[in-house]
């Protein structure tokens, strides 16, 4: 089956007419949009895109938070042959002139004054960047710039072209072929400038359709649209599977009620990156420390429970009678209530990529009866590479090949893959393209990893970033920066970890507390503190952030291959790693060379055996301004093991 | 921002004197409002803003000076005429029901545009159903101005201090006032909670063409968004102008900054 977006859409509008294709909470009531309504809406956006001159081939940029006008706009530009190139909506205005020149862009798409203003910004320097609409049109009522519109403009003018050339839009959606460019995806990128990764109709729609067969989704499923639309995992989630399996996305009312509108919606099927189930769980795990005795025995009661049979009962293993009987009781007046308030009580489906997930975190979820699974992929394979089978879900691999896909690890330990969701091209730049695609189809993906005697994918790091340990008493043992960061992680007090130590001769880390978990955690000692800097030099603070340093270090002790990664020396840094201020990407990963370089002063403490050192730093807020921030840090030590099984490898 | 369209005067206050006993806390007052435009009343500490806004407002009567609002003079102002005539308030020190949610609050700013009585809306049956939609509709409009969808449910009292604050103006808005008095909308709070203010302020201004008479303290703020200030001082009047003029006047910087004698 050979489709394209467009097509796929025209089918559902044919096929089932009234039923709904998005919601969107307007005045506070959800009100939906049916696949014909889209139909048409999409059908007048494209001829009004086709009067402002959009060719076969063009770019549109389109910019904010996950609209149903610009997901229809996202069609409208495909069924002229266009390509959608959607961008991050919390970028500033200099992260968008790369791609916008890079693609030759002349026309934008955007939500709201916000993303106007940072367009006409980046337009003094990208002048080819011609026509820019909007689609709420609050605040904008008085800028006059010249080639500026409302949404409402350009669907009325769509109205009036297709009177006029009846034909136009059937005809150029006749004519996109699934072998056309789609959609282009900028990889936020942890070194240089960001890369377009261009994905077809076919690459696209191959891994949406194979990932929905794996999973038996169909149109009757519920999707909350909530991550930015730019990520290809929500365009795939909330675009690619949406179109393929005909089923409902609903969008928030903003990010603030996201919590509120997944209780509405109650979702069948949900995705999130680990740090959403994190940020859910804290806010349970805070909640119960502040309720009376009686329900937190009960919750801890229960809890225990859930963590001995839960997981058993979702991977369909025997468990007892009474443990059944125990668990359904449980499920009464605990998991179910809880599942209820977290909104994903009917849950069929869920999945968590992106980063490794914690393992208490992960089988939390699975021991209340979330169906929580990993699946691996990236920007450049369209997603679906490996997904966790129902049954078959194991906290530290991310699952088995599925179909279509080719896994094979190379020498040095780096997973590759060959599948036909695997981009066409970095957009204008062979030499990135050839680095990663070799001629006979295989895709680096710069991961290390291995497959386990199952079947299932486990990874261990960047395969760049894997490094050896060079002099001391651990030399020549093997670093896995990222593994250990994770572990690091996974405690609820530990927000951000970055750890050194290739080609040194031990390992030191730099942590940024979580402020919600240590905040609340000081607020219970009586522990006055004033803000993140503040907190993160109490001394108090340092010994909660060691104790889980040396739990770290002892879990390490026990792997053979890591032992010598552990952890001699860490400090919390003065402030939190920002993607404004470059040191993360927006999918808030650290980017490590920026860093090492940008805090160079305290990796030269660190391993010059220095107990503190002072820095300033400047930061950068949202509007553009810029400020600093100074402190003197206090360089920890922290307690290592030798390896508890046999040698460091 | 492009020419905004201001125009005659709307509320005209002349030669107003308040005393409380022996205390003066205005003397003689005299100034004027024109239709769409933010009118600042500044000025230190007990120099009588609020004095003045509660005059406005009918909540003290003058002992002497007259108010104009639309062409009618008034020597006192009565509260409940005040606000059928379009004028709504917020406050200095949040007057809000604590116990009730984000909607209910604003839903009170709706009071007066309710035609059906206590009982109809006890059985809230026929035309008190309907009505209560559409106020309810329009609340929503407002919630969504003000960006507070995350919090409709919440009891006010629960909501950190700027968002009470917002609630305020949500439930002043709810009277689709043609002039809108703010006492001290920004203060008490931090620079973020300031910009978003502002940033409604003008709005409100912009969208609804409502015209604003503020207090505050902030001069920052109140030179960038007003295009009127009054000044007052131990509740004498000043100056009286645009902000770069009311900046340069000596005895304003000198009310502000202190001099020596």
């Amino acid at each position: 089956m050979q489709q394209t977006f467009p097509r796929l859409l025209l089918e559902h509008a044919r096929q089932r007419p009234d039923a709904p294709a998005l919601r969107e909470k307007v005045y506070g009531i959800w009100q939906s949009l049916s696949w014909s309504d889209l139909a048409l809406l999409v059908r007048r956006l494209a001829c009004g895109l086709a009067h402002a001159g959009l060719r076969r081939g063009d770019h549109v940029v389109v910019v904010g938070e996950n609209r149903p006008r610009l997901y229809a706009s996202m069609l409208a530009v495909q069924s002229l042959g266009g390509i959608p190139v959607p961008l991050y909506q919390d970028a500033v205005a200099a992260e968008y002139r790369f791609p916008i020149t890079n693609a030759e862009v002349g026309f934008a798409i955007v939500e709201d004054q916000e993303q106007v203003d940072k367009m006409l910004e980046v337009r003094t320097e990208c002048p080819a960047l011609g026509r820019i609409w909007f689609d709420d049109p609050r605040g904008l009522r008085n800028y006059a710039e010249p080639g500026l519109d409302s949404l409402d403009a350009l669907i009325a003018a769509g109205k009036a072209h297709d009177e006029s050339n009846s034909r136009l839009f059937d005809g150029e959606v006749e004519s996109c072929r699934p072998q056309d460019v789609a959609s282009m995806f900028f990889t936020s990128g942890t070194t240089g400038n960001p890369k377009g990764v261009v994905h077809t109709h076919a690459t696209l729609l191959d891994r949406a359709s194979a990932g929905a067969r794996f999973d038996n989704l169909g149109p009757q499923e519920e999707v909350l649209a909530y991550l930015p639309p730019a990520w290809i995992g929500q365009n795939i989630f909330s675009y690619a599977q949406w179109l393929a399996c005909g089923y409902v996305v609903n969008c928030p009312e903003s990010s603030s009620t996201v919590t509120i509108d997944l209780k509405e919606i109650g979702p069948t099927y949900y995705f999130a990156p680990p740090r959403v189930f994190e940020g859910l769980l804290t806010s349970v795990t805070i909640r119960m420390e502040d309720a009376g005795a009686i329900k937190r025995g009960l919750f801890e009661h229960f809890m225990a429970l859930a963590r001995r049979v839960g997981p058993a009962l979702m991977d369909g293993k025997p468990v007892g009678l009474l443990d059944r009987l125990h668990y359904g009781l449980g499920n009464l007046c605990i998991f179910g209530p809880l599942r209820n308030t977290l909104g994903l009580n009917r849950v069929r489906v869920a999945y968590t990529a992106g980063e490794a997930i914690g393992p208490d975190l992960f089988t939390f979820y699975r021991s209340i009866g979330i169906n929580l699974k990993q699946l691996y992929g990236s920007t450049e394979t369209a997603v679906f590479v490996c997904l966790q089978p129902d049954h078959e879900v194991k906290a530290d691999t991310v699952g088995v090949p599925i179909e279509g896909v080719e896994i094979k690890v190379a020498d040095n330990g780096e997973i590759l893959v060959r599948s036909p969701g695997l981009l066409k091209e970095y957009y204008k730049n062979p030499t990135a393209t050839a680095e990663v695609l070799t001629t006979d189809g295989w895709y680096h993906t710069g991961d290390a990893g291995f497959l386990d005697a199952g079947g299932h994918l486990k990874i261990i790091d960047r395969a760049k970033d894997v490094g050896r340990i060079v002099g001391g008493p651990n030399d020549g043992a093997m670093f896995a920066p990222k593994y250990v960061e994770n572990k690091l992680k996974f405690f609820p007090f530990v927000k951000e970890a970055v750890a050194f130590g290739d080609r040194r001769e031990k390992v030191c880390a730099f942590v940024n507390i979580d402020v919600e978990a240590v905040g609340n955690w000081a607020e219970r000692r009586n522990l006055p503190y004033a803000g993140y800097t503040d907190l993160a030099g109490k001394k108090e603070v340092l010994d909660l952030v060691r104790e889980c340093v040396e739990k770290v270090n002892a879990d390490l002790a026990t792997d053979r291959m890591l032992a010598g990664s552990q952890i001699s020396r860490f400090l919390v840094l003065h402030k939190e790693l920002d993607a404004d201020d470059g040191e993360m990407t927006r999918t808030r990963k650290v980017k490590r060379g920026f860093i090492n370089d940008k805090y160079q002063v305290l990796v030269d403490a660190m391993y010059g055996g220095r107990t503190e050192q002072f820095i300033e730093t400047a930061v950068k807020f949202e509007d553009g301004r810029t400020g600093s921030v100074s402190a003197t840090l206090k360089i920890v030590d922290a307690k290592t093991l030798p390896a508890v099984s046999g040698k460091a490898a | 921002m492009a020419d905004k369209k201001i125009g005659d005067v709307i509320l005209d206050v002349r030669n107003i004197s308040l005393r409380f006993g022996g205390v003066k806390a205005l003397t003689d007052i005299s100034f004027d409002v024109r239709e769409h435009e933010i009118r600042a009343i500044i000025g230190p500490n007990g120099a009588g803003k609020s004095s003045m806004l509660n005059c406005i407002n009918g909540v003290y009567t003058p002992q002497e000076g007259t108010i104009t609002f639309r062409g009618q003079t008034f020597d006192h102002m009565n509260s409940r005429q005040v606000a059928e005539m379009g004028v709504a308030r917020t406050f200095q020190n949040l007057a809000l029901f604590k116990g009730m949610n984000v909607i209910d609050n604003i839903m009170s700013g709706r009071n007066l545009k309710m035609k059906t009585n206590l009982f109809q809306q006890a059985i809230r049956w026929g035309a008190a159903q309907r009505e209560e939609e559409e106020h309810r509709a329009f609340v929503e409009k407002i919630i969504d101005f003000l960006e507070i969808q995350a919090f409709r449910k919440t009891p006010v009292g629960r909501l950190p201090y700027g968002l009470q604050k917002r609630v305020d103006l949500g439930r002043a808005l709810a009277m689709e006032p043609q002039v809108l008095l703010l006492d001290e909308p920004m203060a008490g709070m931090n620079v973020e909670e300031k910009q978003d203010m502002c940033r409604f302020v003008l709005d409100v201004n912009d969208e609804f063409g409502t015209t604003i008479v503020l207090i505050e303290h902030d001069m920052g703020v109140v030179m960038d968004i007003s295009d009127r200030v009054v000044v007052l001082d131990y509740g004498k009047k000043i100056g009286d102008g645009a902000p770069e003029q009311v900046r340069a006047n000596p005895e304003v910087v000198a009310a502000y900054l202190g001099t020596s004698h």
